[in-house]
Formats: structure tokens, sequence, C-alpha cells
């Protein structure tokens, strides 16, 4: 198969507000912080659910549910309005194939919004109505899976949207094809799994300290559970999606196009994949730690957290080299075309190409004003949108037709007669001062009067 | 011109903005900017009063505003972004670059206020008695973030009708010091202040019980507070109005009665005026005699200040045209600068997503229709009936046809003298008879009846009617 013809657009010739590097730097650490959020409002929903359903047999289950619920007012709010920094970042660093890749995706990149509040909304309801639909639990559920489904297709949007953004020469197949093709460029669907259980383990690993701190209120919110139960299951699950990230991590390595690969991003990825396993070999001693009695978290708990916090900005900050990397013969040659482009327009600004069509009226005074302010409408002796001119000259002789016709334009009236409207259909838009002040109106006239008699 | 085609046919693609745009200011000027002082006001006079009632139905209806604001006030204005990143790529760039700082301050202050509404209404039942007071505190605090929100993006805003200084030197100060700024933000604090009063007075029928003495009280305080915020409210008009170029107001009678209302203007005001009246009478006399005032007319004051707001916003995004930041760039997202280059060289041959280059017979239609999505379709539709469809405006003009394609071509060519909201159009003259004819075969496929050839000569009925008819 030929390579795809890449569109090559001038830049803006604005100057970034910092240096690119700069701006970079902020992106990673920016994105990185937006998406623990984006991971625990989505982890939390698919929780409060999943354990909702289990609550169906022991209604132990329902409570943490509802209590995980809870937790997403919070996180849902915060990665919405955490996610702006970034999407600042990306759209001054990548102006051109951020904005095409969002156009190349056009009304499914904007469902977004939609999809993102009604999904809100929903989660709002289905932690408010958690009593009132006690006896309709059917309904309640899928008031809830209803919010998990949207909130789980609003990152493949954007998964989409960032992969494309990398690929100029797909921008165009992709707008033609349909947003589902995007789905199916390289590397879409690992990130997308590998976004998953990333979810997962940043949940199960904040549901740690947040249900075993001493300021949980532990046997009032749920009862029957003890610390050291919640502590094990939710480490477990963070070890287990953390596990399975050494599958899905290789996968879409595999499959992200080469073109990207550099071995400073693939340092960076090694790098946090063993900063990772370290992390996980602490999670173990957590989970088979015998010893229940200190129930606060401690510095057990943290060191995990500052090790996992490390491979998340290892792991951002490889795929912002990898971004670099692939889009950087791209940025080379938009430098360029935006070079060539500016002293093209700068050599026009200096000298515009003298106008195709030479009027022979142009000498009469009263022309420029008259091109300017009428002859969209009105040509000499056709008849055009309104009356040529030779008969508003006939209705308007001598000077006081100059004065009626000021007066007329300020407040055009209806086509003149009734049976005129067919030929007619519109009235003419009333020229204000600031558009054409009383003297060059009687310029016009005039030039209207003199135009006629040629 | 340096992204990929887009367009919403039928709807419009500047439908999309101004939907989700006056959404996000009908939700966030009375529930979030006016909304917290207001809420934190009845929480204040529930501590005076030391009345149980102020404090709850303050709480009840600081958590209708919080479930409204972080979802629906949230999204549109994420959705304002998107949306204008869609539909005026170009543009939103280059506000970008200018206002980088502004908006990242905005995003600081704006975390803030997620922050602070979060804790105000998460802290509510649990901070009583010696917390109370501090509690309160979040609540003027959460007041002043919002309102700062506010503060930075209308700057902005006003920036796109008027840069001032900033053309010269590109400077962000000087971008953020324009001409409008001020007034403008003047009208929006206090028509944000009035529309959370005239909430709180639709509110009273779901926070308070009918006929009670509660009732009468909240009825009275949100009528107070809409009738004082009236006065600084018609003063920062005035000023606003005062500072508005000429030019643009005379755009106005467009804005709000499209092409075909124009007439209607007056009308319009009037109507806008007495439904003010109407609510300075239901305030006034709800100050006075809060027993007396019929339940029909709480929600009164509401609606007309969302009719105000909406006109407002319809307006000022209207006046602006033909430019969408003012003399740099065109609602078509073309920079003024490159129109020397684009009108020389052509906007097909520097368009990257064009797939025609140079017109030739065989590929005429298939340019022209290139043009229009360069040059149009920002803001126009092709789709019979369509929002702003281009074949309204011109059988506004030429009737229902068949058109002739020169007098098309004729028209787009000078049409920015006569309509001062059109830009210029960019490109070079085989590019306007590719697109002129383009119109005419799009036009004859919509409306089957028009399909004749469309060059005939023009009906001499005109040039006959014309010598011996009167006005």
């Amino acid at each position: 198969m030929a390579d795809p013809i890449i569109p090559v657009a001038n830049d803006l010739p604005l100057a970034l507000p910092l240096p690119a590097p700069v701006l970079s730097i902020l992106l990673v650490l920016l994105f990185a912080l937006h998406i623990v959020f984006v991971n625990l409002m989505l982890g939390g929903t698919l929780l409060a659910l999943a354990f909702e359903l289990l609550g169906l047999r022991d209604p132990r289950h329902d409570r943490l549910a509802r209590v995980i619920a809870g937790t997403v007012t919070v996180t849902k709010s915060l990665a919405v309005v955490l996610g702006v920094g970034p999407l600042l970042l990306i759209s001054l660093l990548y102006t051109l194939p951020f904005y095409a890749a969002n156009r190349a995706t056009g009304q499914v990149w904007f469902l977004i919004v939609p999809m993102t509040a009604l999904a809100f909304l929903l989660s709002y309801w289905h932690k408010y109505a958690w009593d009132r639909l006690a006896g309709h639990k059917a309904v309640h559920l899928a008031i809830g899976g209803m919010a998990a489904l949207l909130l789980l297709l609003v990152p493949l949007v954007f998964l989409v949207n960032v992969q494309l953004m990398m690929l100029p020469g797909r921008w165009q197949a992709v707008q033609q094809s349909g947003f589902l093709s995007g789905l199916l460029l390289d590397g879409v669907l690992a990130r997308y799994l590998h976004f998953l259980l990333a979810t997962l383990a940043a949940t199960g690993l904040f549901l740690v300290w947040y249900l075993t701190r001493p300021a949980f209120d532990l046997a009032g919110e749920l009862p029957g559970e003890t610390r050291a139960g919640l502590r094990r299951r939710f480490y477990t699950l963070a070890l287990v999606a953390s596990l399975l990230q050494f599958v899905a991590g290789p996968l879409l390595l595999l499959t992200l196009p080469p073109q990207g690969l550099s071995w400073l991003m693939l340092l960076h990825i090694g790098l946090g994949a063993g900063l990772a396993a370290w992390a996980l070999w602490w999670m173990w001693g957590e989970i088979v730690r015998a010893d229940d009695g200190p129930e606060a978290l401690g510095w057990r708990f943290w060191r995990i957290v500052l090790m996992l916090g490390a491979v998340v900005l290892a792991m951002a900050t490889g795929r912002q080299l990898y971004r670099a990397t692939i889009l950087a013969p791209y940025q080379a040659q938009v430098a360029e075309r935006t070079r060539a482009h500016q002293q093209l327009s700068a050599h026009y600004r200096a000298h515009p190409a003298p106008a195709a069509e030479e009027d022979p009226l142009a000498a009469l005074p009263g022309y420029a004003a008259a091109r300017q302010s009428c002859m969209a409408c009105h040509a000499v002796d056709t008849r055009l949108v309104g009356p040529p001119m030779t008969e508003i000259a006939a209705l308007y002789p001598g000077p006081e037709g100059i004065e009626a016709m000021l007066r007329y334009v300020r407040q055009p009236t209806q086509p003149r007669k009734v049976r005129d409207r067919a030929e007619y259909p519109a009235t003419m838009p009333p020229v204000g001062p600031g558009q054409a002040d009383d003297a060059s109106v009687r310029a016009i006239a005039g030039f209207m009067q003199e135009a006629a008699r040629r | 011109m340096e992204f990929p085609f887009f367009e919403l046919d039928f709807a419009g693609n500047r439908l999309l903005i101004a939907v989700v745009a006056i959404l996000h200011v009908m939700i966030n000027h009375p529930l979030a900017v006016g909304g917290a002082l207001f809420i934190a006001m009845m929480e204040r006079r529930g501590i005076r009063l030391g009345d149980r009632q102020w404090d709850q139905a303050a709480y009840r209806l600081l958590l209708f505003c919080f479930i409204i604001t972080t979802s629906l006030g949230a999204l549109t204005g994420v959705g304002i972004w998107l949306s204008a990143a869609l539909v005026n790529p170009g543009a939103i760039g280059s506000l970008l670059r200018v206002f980088f700082w502004a908006w990242f301050a905005e995003w600081l202050v704006f975390i803030t206020e997620v922050l602070l509404i979060i804790a105000y209404v998460e802290t509510w039942k649990r901070w009583d008695g010696p917390r109370k007071a501090a509690h309160l505190r979040l609540g003027y605090a959460l007041a002043a973030f919002s309102w700062i929100t506010m503060a930075l993006i209308t700057a902005i805003l006003g920036f796109m009708m008027e840069p001032g200084a900033w053309q010269a030197s590109h400077r962000l100060v000087d971008g953020i010091l324009n001409p409008l700024y001020l007034p403008q933000l003047a009208f929006r604090t206090c028509l944000a202040m009035a529309m959370a009063g005239a909430m709180g007075l639709v509110g009273s029928w779901w926070l308070s019980e009918r006929g009670s003495a509660f009732r009468q009280d909240l009825v009275r305080f949100s009528c107070r507070w809409m009738a004082l915020w009236s006065l600084p409210l018609a003063a920062a008009s005035a000023w606003y109005l005062a500072v508005v170029p000429p030019v643009m107001l005379e755009r106005a009678p467009t804005a709000l009665g499209t092409m075909r209302g124009e007439g209607a203007y007056p009308a319009i005001l009037t109507a806008i005026a007495v439904l003010l009246g109407a609510s300075a009478y239901v305030a006034l006399s709800g100050w006075r005699w809060p027993r007396a005032l019929p339940r029909w007319s709480y929600a009164l004051p509401f609606l007309a200040l969302l009719v105000l707001l909406a006109a407002f916003e319809r307006t000022r995004e209207f006046v602006r045209k033909p430019w969408v930041i003012a003399g740099y760039m065109y609602a078509n997202g073309i920079r003024a600068e490159d129109y020397p280059l684009y009108q020389a060289e052509g906007l097909l041959k520097h368009h990257p997503f064009a797939s025609v280059r140079a017109i030739t017979d065989a590929n005429r239609l298939q340019a022209g229709q290139e043009v229009y999505q360069i040059a149009c379709a920002t803001c126009h539709t092709t789709a019979p009936g369509g929002v702003n469809s281009v074949h309204a405006r011109f059988e506004a003009m030429l009737g229902q046809g068949p058109w002739r394609s020169a007098a098309v071509g004729q028209i787009i060519a000078s049409m920015h003298g006569s309509r001062a909201y059109m830009p210029e159009f960019p490109g070079i003259p085989a590019e306007r008879r590719a697109l002129a004819e383009w119109l005419v075969a799009q036009h004859a496929i919509h409306r089957p009846g028009a399909a004749a050839p469309a060059t005939t000569t023009p009906s001499p009925a005109a040039a006959a009617t014309a010598a011996g008819t009167e006005r």
C-alpha cells in the first residue's frame, strides 16, 4: 500500500507563551494528575456497580457499594476540572494535529460533552436515590450501569483522538470512514486495555486508604467489615490489575506504530516497569502480612503510593517521548511550510495583486463608496437583487432626489408595489451612519445619477 | 485555513457553539456566580435569626446548584472549548496563544472553586455550632472565586470584540485591558446577582411551605435582593452600551431579529423592556407585600432575566461579525493579513486539505464545494431549511430561481460592503465563479422547480415596470 499523502498545514503566526520543552513537561505532569482522578472516577463507578450487584445477596456489599459511590462525587468533579489544564497545553503544543484529529472525528468527539454531563447527572441520581429506590434495585442498578457505560465510552473517544493526532496520514481516511475506523488504529485498543487496568489498580489502592484510614467510621458505615479484610481485598485488586499490566504493556508496545519508538522512550517504559515490579512486591507483603494489630496505614502504604506515582510519571514521560518522536518529521515539515507561507503572505501584503476587472465607471466621483455599499445588489443597467441604478436615478432626479435617496437608505420601506414582490423579494437593509455617513451617501447618490446618464 | 473540513449541515456550526455557550451562562450566572453569594447570605440570615428553616432552605438550594453546576455547568464550560475548537480551530488556537496565562490562572481559580463548593456542601451538616462561622466564610470564599473565574473569562470575550492596543503590541496585558472589559464585567456581575435573587424567588415554591411565615420572609428576602441589584444593573447596561462601537450597534437589529425580522427590532426591544418592567414590579411588590404576590409571578423575573441574558449573548456573538477576533481574524477563520495572498493566488492552492488545486471545467463543482467549505461553512448551511442556509439568503435576494450564477457571483464579490457582518470573499475570481456555480447547482437540486439552466438573461419585467412605479 502506498503511503497516504500527508496534509502539511502552516502554523499560527503567534509565539507560544512558553518554550515548547517547558510546555511538554507541564503537559506530562498535569496530564498524570488528571488521569489519576479519571481512574478514580471510573474505577469508583465500576466498583460501586460491582459491589451493588454482589449486595443483592449480601447487604454488606451493598453498604460498601454505597460508600464507594459517595467518593465518585468528589473524584469526578476533580477529573473534569483537572482535565482543563492538560487540554490547554495539548491544544497549545499540538494545535494543528490535535484540532485536526478533533475535526476528523467531529460529531463523536463532541459527544463526550453531553455523554459526560449525562453520566454525572445519572451518578448523582444513583447516589441520592439509594434509599428511595431500595425496593426497585433493578432500576437503581440500571441508573448506575448507564452512568458506568457512558464513562467507559468517553475515554475511548479521547484515546482515538490522541492516537489519531500522531498519525497525520490517517486523518482524512478516518474522517471519511467514520469514528469506528479510528478504533482500529494501531494501538488504540491496547491503550484502552492498559487504561482500564490502571483504573482498577489506582482505585484499589485509593480504597485501601479511604476505607482503612482512622478518620473513617468503619463500624458505623460498614458494620461487619474489618480494616484488615478491606485492606487485603483492595490490595489484591490493585495487585492483580497491575500484574495484568505486564501483559497489556508489552501488547501495547507491539501494536504501536514503530516510527515513534526510541531508546530513550523504551528506557523510561522499562524504568517504569521495574519500579512497578518493586511496588507490587511491597503490595504482596501487605496482603500476606499476618499481624493485624496496628490499624493505621503508615509508611508501608505511602511508599507504595510514591513508587506507583513514580511509575505513572515514567510511563507518562515515555508516552510524551513517543509522541514527540513520531510527530517530529511532521512538525519539521510544518515549520518549513510556515516559514514559506509567512514570506509569501508578507510579499502580497506589500504588493497586492491588482484588481482583475477594470470598471469604466471607476473614474467617477462616488464610485468607491458605491462599490463598497451598493454594488452587491445594484448593477448599473441590469436588475440584480434590487433595481438597476438607471431605474433608481429615474425615480430620484435632481438635487432633491439626492436628499430623498439619503432619507430612503436610512430607513428603507417595503418593495415599491405588492406585485413587485415576486421580482424583488428583499427589502433593502438600512444603511446606518456607521457604515456610510451622510456625505458619502450623497456622493453615492450623485454617482448613480451620473452613471445612469452614461 | 489549516484544518480538515468540518460542517454540521442543517444545524450549522454556529448553532453548536451558541447552544452550548448560552446554556453555560444560563447555568453559570445565576447558579454559580450569583448563587454562591445569595446562598451564603441565606445562611448568614439563618445564623442571625437563629432560624433553622433558613439554614435548611439554603442547604437545599445549594445542593441543587451543586448538582447542576458540577455536571451541566462544568461540562458545558468544557463544551465551549471543544465546540469552538471544532468550529473555528484557528481562532481558538490564536486566542490560546494570547491568553494562555489568563486561562491558566482561570484554571487554578476554577480548581479552587470546585474544591470550595465540594467543601461547602460536604461540611454543611458537620461544621455546626462553634464552627458555623467558619462554614459561612467558606461560602464567602466560594462566592469570591466564582466571580473571579467569570472576571477572567470576560476579558477574553471583550478582546474578541475589540482587541484595543493588542493589535499593535501583541502583549497579554493589552489584550486583557481591552476597552469593553470593565463595562461588560460590571454588567455580567449585576445580572448574575439579580438572577440569583430571581432563582431564590422561584425556589421559594419548593423551599418553603405555602402560606407559612417563612415563605413570606424568603419571598421578601429574594425580592429585596433583586430590587437592590437592578439599580446597578441598569447603570452597568448603560455604561456597556455607551462603549460598544457604534458600527456594532447597527448590527443589533439583525442579531436579534435575523435578516428577515430586522424590522421587528423595536418590537423585540419593547418586549424585553416590558418583561423587565414587569419583573421590577414583581420585585418591588414582593419586597413590600410578600403575602400578596401571586404564586405564578414567582417565575416571571427568572424567565425575563434568562431572556435578557440569551438576547445579550446572541447579540454580543453576532455584532462582532465579520470578525472572530476583531481586526485580526475573520469569522471564516482566515487572518486579515493573509487576505492579499489568497486573493492573489487562491484558497484552494493553499489549503492543505483541498483536493482541487487548479480549477478546470471537469472539477469546477467540486472546487466550488471546497471553496464553500473553506469560506462559508463556518457560519452557513446548505441543507434545505438549515440554520442560516445560504439558499435562504440568496432566495431572499434573488427569488426562488432559477438564479444566474453571474448574479450570485457578483453578490458574493461585494456583499461585504452592504452587509457589514459579512467578510470579504477571500479567494480569486475563478474560485468565486466556481462557488457561485456550485451554489446554483445545489439550489437546483434542493428546489427541483427551479432546476432550469442557470444562464437565462434577467427578466425584462424589472426594467419595464421601472419608470412609472411609485413607492
